[in-house]
Formats: structure tokens, sequence, C-alpha cells
């Protein structure tokens, strides 16, 4: 039997499961680091710690470890990053609260000359919280997961992080000071403003939160009303944690659509570009898409058509406007199945009929391209599995199958606070 | 093909005039033998610079009557015909067609070994300088009754100036002098020698290698047609996009078009060396820290401008001006002598020819005619002419949310559009922003190989307030690109169809049904 012929929610959970354990078996217990992708060797991602932090509690409740497990390497993980150099100096790990994007995964020290990473920040903050709220026992363990995660979103230091401007920046090198450009548009930076303004240290002020909206774009698409984003994940991954069905900011009540609504939408934009598909590449349909950031080939080389196109590497595609090169996100779909889930398990299920290879013991490899060629009718398929897709995959489905991760983050204080801060209102927020 | 420039074909000339073109620039816009007038007792109009702007002042002005002087220190044309818009346009062109004949076999045309002749191609980009230069030539400007004086002009005091020894009187003056190329601050490259669009396109041959340093639209238009000549083009920008001014989906097309045609990018980069070497010229380059260097036969460069106001005299003449930011003027083009107006790059601002053209108009109907026209009231449009091509008018949305203005855009992808899709010319978009709720254009971004063109339509209904719905009504002939103007016009005008609209429509149908 294969995947494309399991009864919806035994394909959801097998999918679930194998995302979930491809983070367990690569977890470092012993400092709760969690690799960027598949590669022998690869380093540490934050990111990919604060989805995996929020993944314990789901496979807790799902019985796929057990609760001691889960509490263990919760606890493995705040200790290592509570304890860790927080100096600024360039093989440390941290700066004012924040943290490098990619560590070592033994000693945990910055690697490459990567960026102290502002978002990577945010979502290993997440996970945190998403900690502090799933252990909630009366017992010295459980109380030291909350006690370690409040010091470590205590001692961000958000302002420090507006470089005295009106917004965000993107992150900081100790060689050259700030990144000089800020966030532009609607992003994953939701979460991120979120969590900035909650903060009770160091809290970013209101008008930081207006002036990103600044740069917002209000479109009309294929007859879509979206506030624009090109790229899926944008639309995904402040979702993993937040529930925004039917929370309001002031932007939602004048556009009448909420976050959620809208990336509904997108999802309807990413199929119908991929029925369209202007740059007439193998493989796509109003069933088969996924533009967002992945994995890619790279350089530039003749495909079939004989355009000499140009490959991209490891990088954020979008609709419609691209960056499109053919490559498709395999997982896409299944992580945007609570917005939109008929298109999205159309999508699922044709994809895993028509390109099995894909998929690597269940596990959703970084993408595929059809217009490339391979083995298979999948042409060329990244040879690595991402942690970050993985774990994202774990909470959106969990979201989509009971709204756990949702339900926690609901009766977090922090959340709560941020959310009011950045003037949303309605349903579970006026309770 | 390995090098196309290294193998040029025979050259075969297909214009039948035999005149070198240099000779003919030279002839029309900076003629050797050339005798200045004697200066009238007094002018209505003393236009300095006889560039885009001097050139329109002067003309309207004589052809209500004034007595003109226009004084001109180099060539007449200016920027425009002897450095800028005509002769990169010539090459793009050139560039465009050579792209185009290489992807000919995705329409069905097999072209043959396609070799480009780069002595051909800048020979071209003269004769069309020569071609244009005809229109503006120093005997024709004289048969239009204007005074044309070659030599440095000067204030002498708040009502004369003087060109060489002689004194030219006047009523009223336009400055009008332009800007010239900044000087860039690499360490190093002075001594080892530039190229600008000065020197570019004065010469018969093209380097094999060149980096060019600035991603603004001239560095973008150039890096593309050099690229697209069969250079290898290294590009270079101190940002993390190209023509940062821009919309972000607007140079994300930009971006990867350039990666297509096979531009070396290297964007977050800043060029902080360079030196000579026996490999040619070296380049040291830093991206987030991270030193490294390329090695190319030539480097592109001229980023930015500069308002050309050095040795006018100005301070004599009581005209207040910054190095950087140029020559101030009010609303009204006027600066702060009077009698004096100022119009095009010399005043900073948007260094356009069309603004130039636009803000000499102003200034000759205030300068003569104590009009009150105002620059702020100008609806602007600008285009980069790379391929695809981005033109922009009126607001950018994050300029009109910062307004408080709520904004909603009407998107026209390229792909949507049939006639771009027959034409294989489907990379782009129509984006036109209204204020929400209304169907008030407050600005626009086409992007698309004739963005410029298409642009235009939009300008018209902005400059004459003409609402988006109501270009749904004008009938764009089919099939035209510009339809895709058409198809967001039609979008708007669906917006009026609330729920509400939506329900009363449909029990108004099924009253006719039941009525047979």
């Amino acid at each position: 039997m294969t995947l494309a012929d399991l009864e919806d929610d035994a394909l959801l959970d097998t999918l679930q499961q194998a995302a979930f354990n491809w983070l367990v078996e690569n977890v470092n217990p012993e400092n709760g680091l969690v690799p960027d992708n598949s590669d022998p060797g690869a380093p540490c991602s934050i990111a990919v710690v604060g989805f995996a932090l929020s993944s314990w509690p789901v496979g807790a409740s799902r019985g796929w470890i057990s609760r001691d497990h889960a509490r263990a390497l919760t606890l493995a993980t705040l200790r290592f990053f509570i304890s860790a150099e927080q100096g600024g100096d360039h093989r440390g790990t941290g700066h004012q609260g924040f943290f490098y994007h990619f560590l070592d995964m033994e000693h945990g020290c910055r690697v490459w000359n990567c960026e102290l990473s502002l978002i990577d920040t945010a979502l290993l903050l997440a996970g945190f919280e998403t900690a502090a709220c799933y252990f909630d026992a009366d017992t010295p363990e459980e109380a030291d997961i909350r006690r370690l995660s409040r010091a470590l979103l205590a001692a961000v230091d958000w302002t420090w992080a507006l470089d005295q401007g009106g917004t965000l920046s993107q992150g900081w090198h100790p060689e050259t000071g700030f990144i000089r450009y800020d966030w532009e548009g609607y992003s994953e930076a939701l979460i991120l403003y979120v969590l900035a303004l909650a903060s009770d240290t160091h809290p970013i002020p209101r008008d930081s939160y207006q002036a990103w909206r600044v740069t917002y774009q209000w479109e009309q698409i294929y007859g879509y009303d979206v506030l624009y984003a090109g790229p899926l994940f944008i639309h995904i991954f402040s979702h993993a944690w937040l529930d925004f069905r039917a929370i309001s900011d002031g932007f939602n009540h004048e556009k009448r659509v909420t976050y959620f609504e809208n990336s509904a939408r997108a999802v309807q934009i990413q199929s119908e570009y991929a029925r369209i598909n202007p740059r007439g590449f193998a493989g796509y349909s109003a069933d088969c898409w996924g533009f967002t950031a992945c994995d890619g080939l790279g350089g530039p080389m003749d495909s079939a058509d004989d355009i000499g196109r140009y490959f991209l590497s490891y990088s954020a595609r979008g609709a419609p406007y691209g960056p499109d090169d053919g490559t498709i996100a395999g997982w896409a779909p299944a992580a945007a199945l609570p917005f939109a889930p008929r298109t999205a398990m159309s999508a699922l299920r044709e994809m895993l009929r028509q390109y099995p290879g894909m998929m690597r013991d269940n596990r959703f490899l970084g993408a595929f391209n059809p217009s490339l060629p391979g083995d298979g009718p999948e042409g060329w398929v990244s040879p690595r599995i991402y942690g970050l897709d993985q774990g994202l995959l774990v909470l959106m489905l969990e979201n989509h199958r009971s709204g756990e991760i949702w339900a926690l983050m609901r009766h977090s204080a922090l959340c709560r606070r941020g959310l009011r801060r950045a003037g949303f209102k309605g349903s579970w927020l006026d309770g | 093909m390995d090098n196309p420039i290294s193998e040029p074909a025979s050259p075969t000339s297909f214009d039948h005039d035999p005149t070198d073109p240099r000779r003919e620039l030279e002839r029309n816009l900076r003629p050797a033998n050339w005798q200045n007038p004697d200066p009238a007792k007094c002018y209505n109009l003393a236009v300095i610079g006889a560039g885009p702007a001097g050139l329109t002042a002067a003309r309207i002005a004589a052809r209500l009557g004034a007595r003109v002087a226009l004084i001109e220190a180099g060539a007449i044309g200016g920027d425009c015909t002897n450095i800028g818009c005509v002769p990169t346009k010539a090459i793009i062109r050139s560039g465009q067609v050579f792209s185009d004949m290489r992807h000919a076999s995705h329409f069905g045309v097999h072209a043959p070994d396609t070799i480009f002749d780069p002595a051909l191609a800048l020979a071209r980009v003269r004769k069309a300088q020569a071609r244009i230069s005809r229109m503006e030539s120093a005997d024709r400007l004289r048969s239009e009754g204007i005074d044309v004086f070659f030599g440095n002009g000067c204030f002498a005091n708040r009502r004369s100036l003087r060109v060489g020894d002689q004194t030219i009187r006047f009523s009223r003056a336009i400055v009008a002098t332009g800007g010239a190329l900044r000087q860039p601050d690499v360490p190093g490259l002075q001594d080892i020698g530039y190229l600008t669009v000065e020197t570019l396109f004065n010469r018969d041959t093209l380097p094999k290698s060149i980096m060019v340093i600035g991603g603004g639209p001239l560095g973008c238009e150039m890096a593309q047609a050099l690229c697209r000549l069969g250079v290898r083009v290294v590009l270079i920008q101190n940002a993390p996009k190209f023509l940062p001014r821009e919309e972000r989906d607007a140079a994300q097309f930009l971006s990867e078009s350039l990666a297509r045609d096979g531009i070396e990018i290297h964007l977050n980069t800043t060029a902080v060396g360079a030196r000579q070497t026996a490999q040619g010229k070296e380049i040291a380059l830093t991206t987030g820290g991270d030193p490294f260097s390329i090695t190319v036969d030539e480097v592109l460069t001229g980023v930015g401008r500069t308002p050309r106001i050095v040795g006018l005299g100005l301070e004599a003449a009581g005209v207040a001006a910054d190095p950087e930011t140029g020559i101030r003027v009010d609303d009204h083009m006027r600066t702060s002598n009077r009698r004096i107006f100022a119009a095009g790059d010399v005043c900073g601002g948007f260094m356009f020819t069309h603004v130039a053209d636009a803000a000499a108009r102003l200034a000759v109907r205030n300068a003569l005619f104590f009009g009150r026209g105002r620059y702020s009231r100008l609806t602007i449009p600008w285009c980069t002419f790379t391929d695809p091509a981005i033109a922009h008018v009126g607001l950018y949305v994050d300029q009109a949310i910062s307004q408080g203005i709520a904004v909603k855009t009407y998107t026209v992808l390229m792909h949507q559009v049939d006639r771009a899709v027959t034409d294989g010319e489907e990379t782009g978009f129509v984006k036109i922003h209204v204020r929400q709720g209304t169907d008030r254009i407050i600005g626009a971004t086409v992007v698309a190989r004739h963005a410029g063109e298409m642009l235009n339509e939009i300008t018209l209904a902005m400059q004459r307030r003409i609402g988006l719905r109501a270009l749904s009504g004008v009938i764009h002939a089919y099939p035209t690109q510009s339809a895709a103007i058409k198809s967001a016009a039609d979008a708007c005008r669906a917006d009026r169809l609330t729920p509400r609209l939506r329900r009363l429509s449909g029990w108004w149908m099924s009253l006719m049904r039941r009525a047979g």
C-alpha cells in the first residue's frame, strides 16, 4: 500500500509521525540542538529547535514519545540556551538575548559567518513559550521549564534590535553590525512583532508594528483580494503557533479579512498560478504546487525546452511574481491544510500519486523539479530532508487535526499580551 | 558560440548615408566654425544650457515671440543626446535584437549563427545620435530665431551674464546646465581608469568583460545590454535589491531576468578597492564583511549625478545653490533671484529628460507670463528600459499608507494578457493603486517589455483625474498588451458589485425568468 492509498487521517498520521520521528532521531539529547538538514555534519538551525520544542508536546500527546522523554529533551534545550555565551563573540552563541542562526551541533557555537537572526530567534522563542504552556505540572522539573523559558524570553533586548529606527532589523553580524535592510512587506515577521511587543523587559513600541504594516501590499490577484506575499511559508509560519482564525488587527478590520483567511487565499493563488503555468514548467497543475523557500539545484543549465533557464539553489520562491524555476516544495500543500483543506488535500494526494520519489521514508525531501532531468517523474529531487519542513509539518498537521498548538498558545499570557498590544481583538482574545 | 565579439562579421552598412555620424554630430551640435552672434540689447530670456530643459525653454519662448539667447558650454542636446538616453537606448536595442535572435527557435525560426559586430552596433548608436541631432542643430535653432552662443555662460550680476567677452543682458533667465556624473569613490579606481556612459560609446569595440558598479536604472540597463551583446558582465549593487526605489516585485522580476541573461550578480556588495594586475583590473569587494575580488577588463561606473553649477557665477546673480542638491527653486521653478528660474537636472530631484522638459515649460510660462504653474502638480512617470522594462507613476504603496491613504491594488499579470502570450512577452505585471473604496488612481507600476509605452495611458488618467473605472469603458484594440490596463479597470468596476447588489441582481433575474 502506498501513501496515496491511505485514508485521509491515516495518511496525515503517517506523514506527521514520520516528520516527528525525524526530529527525535536527529536531536542532540545533550543540548536539544537539531540539525538544519539531513546532510552529514549539518549545523543546528535555531529555528528548527523552536519547531522541535513545539513538537515534543505533540509527540507526547499522541503517544509517540513519553512525557518524560519530551520533558528531558525540553530541559536539555533550555539549559543549554540559558547558559550559552551571550557576549556577541564571533564564535559565541548569541548577543543581547538573540541567537546566531546556525550553531555547531555539539558545542553550540556560531558556524560560518551567519547572522544573529531575529526571525529565527523568534521561532526559537515560540518553542520556549510552547514548552512553558505545555509543561504545566506542579513538579520541580516542569516548574524549571517554565522558569527557564521566562528567563530566556525576558533576556531578549528587542529595543536594541530596533537599531534606533522605527522597525526591527533583520539581524546583526559581529563583524559588520546590523543588517542594513529591514522587513519589507507582509512576512513571517508577524510572530516576531507579537513576541517583541509582548516583552515585559524590553518591549518595542506599538508604533513599530504600525510602521512595519506600512509596507503591506493589499492587491487583487487572480480575482482574490489578498495581503500579498509570494512564498507560501510566509503565510504559514506565524500560524503554526497563533490561532488567527477569528482575531483581527486594524488592517484586518479595514480589509475585512483575517490573516487566516488571507493564507487561504494565498493557497488558492498558488494553485491558480500552477494551473496557468506561465513559464511552462513540467508538472505544474491546480493540484501540483508549492512555491516557497526550499532547496534547489542551482546554476544556469538547459531544461527540456532549451530556454537556458537559470535555476536557484536554496531560495524563497513565490507565486505569482516568482522567482519560479520549476521547483516545487512537496510538503507545502500538507502544511497548508488548515487554511484550504479541500484544495490542499487534493494537491497532496495528487502529488503523492504522481511523484512518490519526492518522499524518503514517508518524509518530504527538500523539493523536486520535474523540468530537470532525474531518475523518475520528479526530475531533480533534493537529496536532503530539512528540519524546518519537518517541524512545520508536525505543528500544522496537528493544528489541522486537533488544533492542539493553537489551543495551547491561546492560553499563553505572553502571546495574548503581544497580540493585544499589536491591536488584535475578537473571539478568544477578548475572553 | 564561444566569444561572439572576437569574430566580427564583415562590416556591412545598410545605411546609404556615407557621412561619418561623428562629423555630423559635431557639425550639428557643436559646429567648429560657429560665430556667436552680436548680442541684442536685451533679451526677454537668456537660457544657459542647451540640453533638454534649455532647448525646450528656448524654443517655446522663441515661438511666443521672445528674444532668446541660448548659451551652451559643450554640445547642444546635453546628456540626453550625447551620452544618455539616445546612445543607451540605441545599444539596448542592439542587445535586444541579439537576444531575440538567440531565442528565435522558440518562435519557429532557426536563425543562422548569430555573430555580433560591435563596430557596426556602435556606429549605429552614433547614427541614431546624428539623426536626432538634426532636429536640434545649431543652424536649425538659429533659423527658429534663437541666438545661439557657444561658450561658458557666467552671471556678471543680477541682470546680465558674460559669454567670453560678450555681455548678454536679460529680462529673465533660465539656468538649465544639467548634471555631471559623480566621481566614483572606490579607492584606486581613478588611478587604473574606468568607463562611464560618456566614454563607453565613443569606441569601436566592447571589452570582453566588464564590471558595472551600481544597480540603479542606468547600471541595470547597461549591464543587461552589454551582457546580451556577449560581454561577460559582473553587476555590483550596494543594496539588497536592484532599483531600490522601485517596488520589490518589480525588482524581483528584473533580478530574475538579469540572472537568466547570464549576468554575474552580487547584491549587498561594496567595491572597496581597485588595482591593475597583469590579468586586468582587479576590484576588491566585500559582501556582509566577507572580502573577495574579481578581475575584469573594464569597469563601468557613474553612480548618480551632481548638479552642474560650478563656474556659473551664481553668487553674483544672487542665486542660492548647494553643490549636492543643486539650485534652490520654489514650486514655480523660481530661484532666489526672482528674475532667474532653473529647470532640469541642475535643480536635483528627478533627473529625467521628460521631467526637465516639463519643468522647462513651467519655467517659461512662469518667467514670461507671470504664470503660477506648480512643479508639485506635475504627474511624473519614469521608466527603466531593461527587459522587462519597469515603469512607474505617482505614489508607491508605502508612501500612500504613510500619508494615511488606504490603498487597494489591482494587479494583472502579463501572463493573463492574450497579446503578451502570443508575443512570448509574459514577464511582468500591471499594478494600479487606487484609494480604497474609490477608483481614484494614486499610482501605478508596470513591468513589461513595453512598460514605458503602456504607462502613458495611466499617466494620462492621473493627470486628467480620470478614475480607473472609466478606463474600463475605453475600448482597447484587441489584441494589445495595454489590454492589461483595461483588465485592471474591469476588476475595479466589478468591485462595485457588492454582495447586496449581487443579491438584488439575482432577485431581478429570477423575476425576469418568472415573467418569461
